[in-house]
């Protein structure tokens, strides 16, 4: 383990791409004890990969050369084939039946499925990477599979749960674990390994702030220790920036955009880059302008938006009856849409997460919710959401809210929660009902019973305003992370609900998809739409909000 | 505690290898289902009642854990007596409700068959730790570790299903299509759930290869599984209930094979 700070080679033979020189592939990468051993050349030569299925080349013409050591953040628009490089250096990517390959890829000079187990690759969701019971015998996992002798696989499990800074017992239950420390755990599970090449995939999309530090500290502890070659993608590169040593942006048409030193590429390329939807200090998506907040709320309906209007006409009854209700409150200054008083929620029936809560929300106004893991925030959004029965306490809706369902919002229909409250869910998976985009979107509209001319105008009119339009027959299962918080935020609006309550609704998105919605949002809450958010974002509460509540952590004895 | 982690104690039933647990149960079983007489029923019951003060479980945890078999076999006992093959004095028929003699006898037997086979399978699986079985199946029984190793990990899933679900049953609500029918949705939503899981299968299985599982190297196993005294002395107690069991009712006239006529 005690090795000192490796030296990265020098930048000039680094950035020769397409450099044909296999004498400086790197053999020497079979595991002794301690982290490393040595990294590995990657080489791509005219490297191309085309899954099956597919029309376009996810990566094309692609030469590249990282030397042994280098540490690399490697960038590009959604789309750019980052993630369809990474998997193919980790060897993951399938066989002849998968895809289409073309041109040359090598890791330590022979191919990455012959070089797996040098390879470590850790991927963005921390639930699909634990794979056993407990945490120890996580860990050995990988070692077992590359033939590891006993003693040396336990030995290898402390020196890597050392090093990510995870200190629980072996037999500590991995279910247990929270986002972040699942993702450190497999992280170590990697680095057990002694792998030549280290691979992260969006480590921290799917992790709170909290998390994300933590796997940000102990990635930055290993690599002191390591001579790994290092490559992450990542869309925030404020997170990764001092850590690496060199920047690669991929090309969407294929090829490599621009290559070399962070300082040098993110001041020449910062503009191109966060305008593709790379988080770039410096380069701060937009943020919109809200017409009105909490002073002037709920006077600005609607503002003549014709993405609102559209067919406004025939909005239904209940959307016809909110917006007589609506008129007539403007007059009266705010709306009050629901009112909690001395709320307990519980996701499951008897165990509260969270009790006493007092909140208010009007019409126009946005609330955050914020507060650490596990504090009950989703809990209390999909209650004030009617979709979970309030454990205690009043919850109780505004007559013209309502809208003649009652003031219990538990006990109002499916469908008449449509025009009432848009909930979009933390994973948009789970909110998917169809095959296709276009009927997602028409699943809202159907369900109220809306006449087949006014539901395919709502739906043209949403597919063209989230750019959704091109994936219309696409199975909403295979759009990317950000197309599918997209559709999952349309598919809500299609029915024009008072109230949205989003779930994490900008996590692990890309700076472009955040400023969309984010301008959407705001031109909602303009136009009188009321919107409760649980976010960890503060540049999304501080955009937005209109005032913030902070959970505090979950009190002992509330299990 | 989950499936994963079932309930651990210093007893030392916990450490016994569950491929001998396994094995233990498959000797009661196998020899009980031979016959069915009431005489090897309930000398193995009352030997293994005294066995199950070593099982390692308090009694409400022993109640608790083998309720299933305790109302399982009562039914399998009361259909036994209306349906069970006639023979000796008739006390009741309607239709095909035929209350004898033999179809008393036929029940008392199912009863305590039911109850002397179910009981020691539930104990005995009760302590076993899936992570040690795998160990076992894999180092003891050799079977081929793709399949015990990915069994294994998909065991994990369960978990996350059951948060799915509850998921799934909320956005259905949120959707405006939580109003149909209980049976409709109920299919719409195990379908969906189906969809979900085979994408989390895969990424575990990304996840897996990414370690290396599949190659060609032959595997090494961090967890020795071993197999010793004290597993042969559980298999041992085991054939020696089945042995003792079916003496007694050989001697006493009353065993009968299965399917020979009584």
């Amino acid at each position: 383990m005690a090795r000192g700070r490796s030296v990265p080679p020098p930048r000039g033979s680094a950035a020769v791409a397409g450099s044909s020189d296999p004498a400086g592939a790197v053999a020497g990468v079979a595991g002794g004890a301690g982290t490393g051993g040595g990294g590995a050349r990657v080489e791509a030569r005219g490297w191309g990969w085309r899954h099956a299925g597919r029309a376009a080349w996810a990566v094309s013409q692609l030469d590249l050369v990282i030397e042994p050591g280098e540490r690399v953040l490697l960038l590009g628009a959604s789309g750019a084939g980052k993630s369809t490089l990474i998997s193919a250096l980790a060897g993951v990517l399938g066989g002849d039946d998968e895809g289409e390959q073309s041109g040359e890829l090598s890791v330590g000079g022979v191919r990455p499925v012959d070089a797996r187990g040098r390879v470590g690759l850790l991927l963005q969701d921390p639930d699909s990477q634990v794979m056993l019971a407990r945490v120890g015998d996580d860990v050995a996992f990988g070692c077992e599979n590359l033939g590891v002798s006993r003693d040396e696989i336990w030995q290898r499990v402390a020196e890597a749960l050392d090093a990510v800074g995870l200190r629980v017992p072996l037999s500590h239950p991995t279910s247990e674990l929270s986002g972040g420390q699942k993702q450190r755990l497999a992280l170590a599970g990697v680095l057990a390994m002694q792998p030549s090449l280290l691979l992260l995939d969006e480590p921290t999309a799917n992790l709170d702030p909290e998390g994300v530090r933590e796997i940000r500290d102990s990635v930055a502890r290993v690599l002191e220790h390591s001579e790994a070659t290092f490559v992450v993608i990542e869309h925030r590169v404020e997170i990764w920036r001092h850590l690496v040593n060199r920047v690669v942006v991929l090309a969407p048409g294929g090829g490599v955009l621009a290559d070399g030193p962070p300082g040098d590429v993110l001041v020449e390329r910062g503009a191109e880059l966060a305008a593709s939807g790379v988080w770039v200090p410096g380069f701060p998506p937009a943020r919109p302008v809200r017409r009105a907040r909490l002073s002037s709320a709920g006077s600005g309906w609607p503002v003549g938006d014709d993405w609102s209007e559209g067919g406004g006409s025939a909005a239904g009854l209940d959307a016809d009856q909110q917006r007589a209700a609506h008129a007539a409150a403007s007059g009266l200054g705010v709306e009050r849409l629901l009112r909690a008083t001395d709320l307990s929620v519980a996701r499951v029936k008897g165990r509260a997460v969270a009790v006493g809560l007092a909140l208010e929300i009007e019409r126009g106004t946005a609330t955050a919710i914020t507060g650490p893991n596990g504090a009950g925030k989703s809990t209390l959004a999909l209650t004030l959401a009617g979709l979970l029965p309030p454990l205690a306490g009043r919850l109780e809706a505004g007559e013209a809210f309502a809208a003649g369902a009652g003031p219990s919002p538990i006990r109002w229909m499916s469908r008449q929660l449509l025009t009432r409250v848009g909930t979009v869910f933390q994973d948009p998976e789970h909110q998917f009902l169809s095959t296709t985009v276009r009927g997602e979107l028409a699943v809202g509209p159907r369900a109220l019973k809306l006449p087949q001319a006014e539901i395919d105008e709502r739906v043209d009119a949403l597919l063209a305003r989230l750019r959704l339009t091109a994936l219309a027959a696409a199975n909403p299962f295979t759009l990317s992370g950000g197309e599918k918080r997209r559709l999952s935020v349309a598919t809500v609006l299609a029915t024009r609900p008072s109230l949205l309550v989003l779930d994490e609704p900008t996590f692990g998105q890309d700076s472009r998809t955040w400023a969309e919605l984010v301008a959407l949002l705001a031109e909602l809450l303009d136009e009188g739409t009321a919107l409760v958010a649980v976010t960890h974002d503060t540049d999304f509460v501080d955009a937005l909000a209109d005032r913030e509540l902070r959970m505090p952590a979950r009190a002992e004895g509330l299990a | 505690m989950s499936i994963l982690t079932p309930t651990r104690g210093t007893h030392v039933v916990y450490s016994i290898n569950p491929v001998a647990k396994l094995a233990a149960a498959f000797v009661l079983s196998f020899t009980l289902v031979l016959s069915i007489d009431w005489v090897s029923a309930s000398v193995a019951l009352v030997l293994e009642g005294i066995l199950f003060l070593w099982a390692g479980l308090s009694a409400r945890q022993f109640f608790l854990r083998t309720l299933p078999v305790w109302v399982a076999a009562p039914a399998a006992a009361v259909t036994t007596v209306l349906y069970g093959r006639p023979a000796g004095a008739t006390y009741f028929q309607l239709y095909l409700i035929h209350v004898t003699d033999g179809s008393f006898e036929l029940a008392l037997a199912t009863l305590l068959r039911v109850l002397a086979i179910g009981l020691p399978a539930v104990v005995l699986f009760v302590t076993i730790d899936p992570t040690d079985l795998a160990d076992g199946l894999a180092q003891v029984l050799h079977l081929p570790s793709r399949f015990v190793l990915g069994g294994l990990a998909g065991l994990r899933l369960v978990g996350l299903f059951l948060d799915d679900w509850r998921s799934l049953q909320l956005a259905r609500r949120a959707r405006g299509v939580g109003d149909s029918g209980r049976i409709r949705r109920f299919f719409s939503q195990g379908f969906a759930l189906l969809v979900l899981s085979i994408r989390r299968g895969s990424k575990l299985a990304t996840a897996m290869e990414a370690r290396g599982f599949g190659s060609t190297i032959e595997r090494t196993y961090a967890r020795e599984s071993r197999f010793g005294w004290r597993e042969a002395v559980l298999i041992a107690l085991a054939a020696l209930v089945a042995l003792v069991a079916v003496t007694v009712s050989v001697s006493t006239g009353t065993w009968n094979f299965i399917g020979s006529a009584s």
